[in-house]
């Protein structure tokens, strides 16, 4: 198999970027899921990409733009905004400590 | 007959004509639901003021249909989850622009239905909230992600549905369970309202009985929207006008067949016939040879789609859902289910310093093949022929353990995404033995819907594959 072969230290490494808490056990799941996908990945290093331009956008708009402008009809009131949050305070979102003192 | 089992535009046109009531077809409906859901777990959640609703929209043009809503489409006052835990509870405080759209019309959203967790799969089986059963049968997957708005045309538990695709996520669930599903061109139907999965292919799009019922719900939930910049200003036709125009002097070429997987195989003999089908209807059909390298006249392997795909889809996945971290609704991060997690982490693998270029840009860059690939297709075909799946429903449990199973079962459709065209499936045979279907991808350029839906209604017309078309 070629690509890149994952650790369960890499996929740890990832969890980290990515913001999600994953355990040892499930850290060797992903690690071997990934060696897979990225084998399959690496098929396109076959691929002559030379002088060819990359496609982030397929239908050829450019730079849609709209008047900077407060747009009343998409506001939230302060009670929808909060009504799915699990915890408030004062009216406001809570959220946890970010950082140290 | 049971009313629920009425094609959209037979249910629009009896309801006009007075011939049935809104509450008998509602009460049909229900009793459908509350006969079926159980078994195959189609619907998440219900409107129980559904037909209070339905009964004051008679003047409309969908004059109160029921319609099944993936559970993807923010809707106000119905519980929306995307099918994951980490959207356990979430009522959201804004309407999707293409339910804003649907309600406009006339149409009544029934319920919300079961997907793939964040339309991550090709199964159905992915969601936190159980799999979804093929009504054609149970013993096997629907398909997906929009498996469940698949499987409620199949089983009659409403007469329109609503899915979104990326990569044969209404195409591939339409095939497997035998209905009609229109995937839009890119920018054609507005995203903005629906949970986000990988936003330079989102393209939310209709599933119907027929292909009238497709071209019908199209025509009303297409358009420029100033929420969604990446929807254009064309003008909105009405889809149906020239769907009966036939295909004569179509220019159409057969796509994939050849290719190791399908050769041989039910699927090509199927697509084969639906080549001669269009011939016997006066269209120009010739086989598009399959190509390893960019070449005149031949079609680019789908092989190469599928890393393109895997690297598109995960970056974009792990960007738009950063966003969910429990803060502002529902759930924190530690919800994600397997399936999420992989995504989201490939995604932030591809993306990180170092391996963007490698990967990302380089996916970039071969997208940009496929593009020029079609280009030149589209310069000698009006339609490209070919298949949503390289075969039948798989049994259920298929899509357990397998990484890149939904990338493998849509990559015939992966190539067409990527450059955002667009492509109908349409039923075009059945197995005796499993009474399972197979499905025909009627691809265009973008912006040929109209043609595609003319070739769609032909070949439905033409063969008898489609039990709701007679």
């Amino acid at each position: 198999m070629k690509g890149i072969a994952f650790s369960s230290s890499d996929v740890q490494k990832i969890a980290k970027l990515a913001n999600i808490p994953v355990t040892d056990t499930l850290a060797d799941d992903l690690a071997a899921g990934f060696t897979k996908t990225m084998a399959v990945v690496d098929e396109l290093t076959k691929v002559n990409v030379e002088g060819v331009e990359a496609t982030n956008q397929v239908t050829g708009l450019e730079n849609v733009l709209r008047e900077d402008e407060i747009d009343t009809q998409r506001i939230f009131t302060q009670e929808q905004a909060l009504a799915n949050a699990k915890r408030t305070h004062n009216g406001y979102f809570v959220v946890d400590q970010i950082l140290e003192d | 007959m049971k009313l629920n089992s009425l094609t959209l535009k037979a249910t629009i046109d009896k309801l006009k004509a007075k011939e049935i009531s809104h509450a008998d077809l509602y009460k049909d409906v229900h009793d459908a639901i509350a006969e079926k859901n159980g078994l195959l777990n189609i619907y998440l959640s219900l409107d129980p003021t559904a037909v209070t609703k339905a009964e004051a929209l008679l003047d409309t043009p969908l004059a109160g249909a029921p319609i099944a809503v993936k559970d993807n489409f923010l809707t106000v006052g119905l519980e929306t989850t995307a099918s994951a835990n980490v959207l356990k509870g979430f009522k959201p405080p804004a309407e999707s622009h293409v339910t804003t759209k649907l309600k406009a019309a006339g149409g009544v959203i029934v319920g919300k239905t079961n997907m793939d967790a964040w339309a991550h799969g090709s199964s159905t089986e992915t969601s936190d909230f159980g799999p979804t059963k093929n009504p054609r049968n149970p013993e096997y997957l629907p398909g997906g992600s929009s498996g469940g708005s698949a499987a409620a045309i199949a089983a009659d538990l409403a007469v329109g549905a609503l899915g979104t695709e990326t990569a044969g996520s209404i195409r591939q669930p339409a095939s497997w369970c035998g209905v009609v599903g229109l995937k839009p061109t890119y920018g054609r139907v507005s995203r903005s309202g629906v949970i986000a999965m990988a936003s330079s292919t989102d393209s939310p799009g209709p599933i119907g009985k027929t292909v009238e019922d497709c071209a019908i719900l199209l025509t009303h939930i297409a358009g420029k929207d100033p929420y969604d910049a990446t929807t254009l200003p064309k003008p909105v036709p009405d889809y149906t006008a020239h769907m009966r125009d036939g295909v004569k002097g179509m220019r159409i070429g057969i796509c994939y067949m050849d290719h190791p997987q399908l050769k041989g195989t039910d699927v090509d003999r199927a697509v084969t016939k639906a080549g001669k089908v269009f011939e016997a209807l006066g269209a120009t059909v010739e086989v598009v040879p399959l190509s390893k390298t960019l070449e005149k006249g031949k079609i680019l392997t789908p092989d190469y789609a599928i890393g393109v795909y895997t690297v598109v889809q995960r970056s974009e996945v792990s960007s738009n859902l950063a966003r969910f971290d429990g803060i502002r609704y529902g759930n924190d991060r530690s919800f994600f289910a397997h399936e999420a997690l992989n995504r989201i982490m490939l995604g932030t693998f591809t993306l990180s310093k170092g391996y963007a270029d490698k990967y990302y840009v380089r996916a970039q860059q071969v997208r940009t093949l496929y593009r020029q690939n079609f280009a030149e297709l589209f310069g000698t075909y009006d339609i490209l022929l070919a298949s949503p799946s390289p075969g039948y429903a798989l049994a259920a449990g298929a899509s357990s353990g397998d990484p890149l199973f939904g990338e493998l079962q849509d990559m015939l459709v992966e190539p067409s995404s990527l450059v955002g065209n667009t492509g109908i499936s349409v039923p075009c045979f059945t197995d005796p033995k499993t009474n399972l279907p197979l499905g025909l991808n009627i691809m265009g350029d973008q912006w040929q819907e109209e043609k595609i839906l003319k070739a769609a209604y032909a070949f439905e017309q033409a063969t008898d594959w489609n039990p709701w078309a007679k």
